[in-house]
């Protein structure tokens, strides 16, 4: 596996991503993606249920 | 313009992660997630009380992640010592997959994430339970104890006998004397668990100087304590069956098990710890008791849910 690195001899010092560290880089952001998503359902359906469940028994 | 290239992929490149979903994953360390959601189920079936379905599917999913997190803490920490060890080397951050401050970072927010669904899903005392079993886990015993004291995985077992007392508390909002026979049959049994593994991996840990009980006190005191410990647990394991909370034929699978335990160690015992075969032989019989032993509790709490008997 190959890394390129690109060093700038001005301030500007960039990082070439090789084929394989875009790929790792792409599947990070997929499964954040994934789980905030997730998230978001998980918590709207908690939300949900407990209002659901307050609702038939108002002392709650 | 300077080029670098053909750097192994191995090595950290400041600035360039070359960590997959996969590695994020293996900090949770999956194999104690699944004992752990698993004796966390066993306290929630056997426990007085209800909770709707989909709530205590998340309160499970919570207790599994804050688990996870006090893993990927303890990997943070511990790298130091698992790039020494032939069992750990391969870890994402010893091997230099995920950066030390990402395995820290993972397992903060993953431990406040998964405290704070518990206490949305269930109730606050199981968060609490849950907050103070990822810290017992990862200060108490990964940056206090594991490094200091051969008694470090007896005190420190208490985080991993925990999670059935976590469960009880989702469904009741209390810590019942009965979940913490659960926590006693958990506690006891993992110091015997972990010697038998410190005797097979014990020049592992000499090279990575923690202060495992075979390393300090030697192996035929070692052998001795997991003797004591398989004849404590045994008997405690049968307890369920006495005060309600299992039923006779739970005793008599409990007591059977009990019984190779203590059988299992004698040959330890006998060799002076020096028979990796007998040592082998307790490990793997360790997870086998504990597995069928909460296998049966579980069995028996959904039958008597399901108002079968």
């Amino acid at each position: 596996m190959a890394v390129e690195q690109v060093a700038m001899s001005s301030p500007d010092e960039r990082i070439t991503l090789t084929d394989d560290q875009r790929r790792r880089r792409r599947s990070r952001s997929i499964a954040i993606a994934v789980i905030l998503a997730g998230l978001v359902v998980l918590f709207y359906v908690i939300t949900m249920v407990k209002l659901a469940s307050t609702a038939v028994d108002p002392s709650l | 313009m300077a080029y670098v290239n053909d750097l192994n992929a191995t090595e950290p490149v400041p600035g360039v992660s070359l960590a997959t979903p996969r590695d994020y994953f293996e900090l949770l360390k999956p194999r104690v997630m699944q004992l752990v959601v698993f004796t966390a189920l066993v306290g929630m079936v056997m426990a007085p009380g209800s909770i709707d379905l989909f709530s205590g599917a998340v309160a499970l999913f919570a207790i599994t992640i804050g688990a996870g997190a006090s893993g990927a803490l303890n990997m943070w920490y511990d790298a130091d010592i698992d790039r020494k060890m032939a069992r750990t080397r391969l870890r994402p951050v010893p091997s230099g997959r995920v950066a030390p401050g990402e395995a820290l970072a993972f397992g903060i927010v993953l431990s406040v994430g998964s405290v704070a669904l518990l206490g949305l899903a269930a109730n606050w005392l199981a968060a609490g339970l849950l907050a103070f079993t990822i810290f017992f886990y990862a200060v108490i015993y990964t940056m206090w104890l594991k490094r200091s004291t051969p008694e470090n995985i007896v005190i420190g077992g208490a985080a991993g006998a925990l999670p059935p007392v976590v469960g009880w508390a989702v469904l009741t909002g209390a810590v019942g004397w009965e979940s913490l026979v659960l926590f006693a049959i958990i506690f006891l049994w993992t110091p015997p668990h972990f010697w038998a593994l410190a005797l097979l991996k014990e020049e592992d840990y000499r090279r990575a100087n923690v202060p495992m009980l075979p390393n300090v006190a030697g192996a035929a005191v070692t052998a001795h304590r997991i003797l004591y410990y398989s004849l404590i647990l045994a008997p405690v394991g049968v307890v369920p069956s006495f005060i309600g909370l299992a039923s006779p034929v739970y005793g008599v699978i409990a007591a059977g098990l009990g019984a190779v335990l203590i059988w299992k160690a004698l040959p330890i015992l006998r060799s002076a710890g020096t028979d990796r075969a007998a040592a082998r032989g307790m490990f793997g019989y360790s997870l086998v008791y504990l597995f069928v032993l909460f296998a049966a509790l579980l069995v028996e709490g959904i039958v008597a849910r399901l108002g079968w008997f």
